[in-house]
């Protein structure tokens, strides 16, 4: 455990006053209060090591010990154990003076001052909302496509999740309620799942639109015909314009990808044809295109 | 009919131990909504959430009325924000392909 330096965290100096130390510790705490920063760690982070200064610096008993070792909080015990006998005195004269003062909360002091325990304090036990939970999920393209269940396992415990179809890469779903257990009786921390969609298809998404690309011989794009394509709900036949243009679009219409949260609304399908030259020619086939060329 | 469940202020108002007219003060404000059942007065249950949220501001961090309306126009600016880089952020993934 390395040593807090707990006036640097409320950016007070150590010749702060008791109002000083309030003030600080209102202007961060608001700062970084984590209902002001959702879904923001190191917000959070920060909250707790503010709370924590808070904690130790406002109480003038914990303050004053905090003072006293400060780096060599480490060699506290050491320390005091040699100076057993003088510590006993003195805490009698402690325990006259504020009359909750003791043996028992002494031996216990870097644990109360560093692993967040509040005793001994003598102030009425506030509530704290429990932690948020940041998780992240990876998932393909295709398991987006529809809405599906799944059973996540969070610190042990297991969520029934329902990932709702066209989530988007990146995007934060809240789950109320299945963060950290609150403190106190205060309410419990949110569960943030960021998706991470990896997309292995030959689509394109783009919102709840997808795009693709469909070679189209030269001869089906000059004289027209039929082709089936795929798309994410299945074949699809299209019909080629005669004269088609290389990279000319076609919009199928609700073939795209689903709008996320409006069950039955879809995106579209752009599909770019790349008319592809034939290679390789014969002997004839380039008489008869030499033909042709004469003919224009 | 609208289905939605409902919470008597009374309990609402027990169980966070605050007065009633904190709850009075947050509707004049326009933050919550109270409905009213034969002039008994209620909360969305869904809602609750939300007035947790403001009871924290409030009594956490000293927040008076009037700083709750600005946090709340402001994070749902810092949402609406978040999903615009998000968004873009996947149209700039997809035009680099």
């Amino acid at each position: 455990m390395s040593f807090i330096d707990y006036y640097k965290i409320l950016e007070i100096p150590k010749s702060a006053s008791e109002k000083d130390i309030k003030k600080a510790y209102r202007k961060l705490a608001r700062k970084y209060h984590p209902d002001v920063n959702p879904n923001d760690d190191m917000a959070k982070k920060k909250f707790q090591q503010v709370n924590e200064a808070n904690e130790v610096l406002s109480n003038s008993e914990k303050r004053k010990k905090y003072d006293k070792y400060g780096k060599d909080w480490e060699h506290g015990e050491a320390y005091e154990k040699a100076k057993q006998q003088q510590y006993a005195n003195r805490e009698q004269q402690y325990s006259s003076a504020t009359g909750n003062y003791s043996e028992g909360d002494f031996s216990d002091f870097f644990e109360s001052m560093f692993g967040g325990a509040r005793q001994g304090s003598g102030r009425t036990q506030q509530k704290f909302r429990g932690q948020d939970f940041n998780a992240t999920l990876q998932l393909n393209l295709l398991d987006v496509y529809k809405t599906q269940k799944q059973t996540l396992t969070i610190n042990g415990k297991k969520i029934r999740l329902t990932i709702p179809a066209g989530v988007e890469n990146n995007q934060t779903i809240k789950i109320k309620g299945h963060g950290s257990k609150g403190i106190n009786g205060g309410p419990n921390g949110d569960l943030y799942i960021t998706f991470h969609i990896l997309n292995n298809t030959n689509y394109k998404r783009g919102g709840k639109n997808l795009y693709t690309k469909i070679e189209l011989n030269l001869y089906t794009a000059i004289l027209g015909g039929e082709i089936t394509i795929d798309t994410l709900s299945g074949k699809v036949k299209l019909k080629i314009k005669p004269e088609t243009q290389n990279n000319t679009k076609v919009k199928l219409k609700r073939k795209g990808f689903p709008v996320y949260k409006k069950e039955g609304a879809f995106g579209d399908l752009f599909v770019t044809y790349h008319v592809k030259n034939p290679t390789n020619l014969t002997n004839k086939e380039k008489e008869l295109f030499n033909e042709l060329s004469k003919l224009r | 009919m609208s289905s939605k469940k409902l919470i008597p202020l009374q309990q609402v108002c027990e169980r966070y131990e605050i007065e009633l007219s904190f709850i009075d003060t947050l509707n004049e404000f326009g933050l919550i909504e109270i409905t009213y059942v034969e002039k008994n007065q209620f909360i969305a249950l869904e809602k609750i959430h939300e007035i947790e949220k403001m009871i924290r501001l409030h009594h956490e961090l000293g927040i008076n009325f009037e700083g709750i309306d600005v946090i709340y126009n402001l994070l749902e600016k810092v949402s609406n924000l978040t999903d615009e880089i998000n968004h873009l952020k996947n149209q700039i993934e997809f035009y680099e392909d």
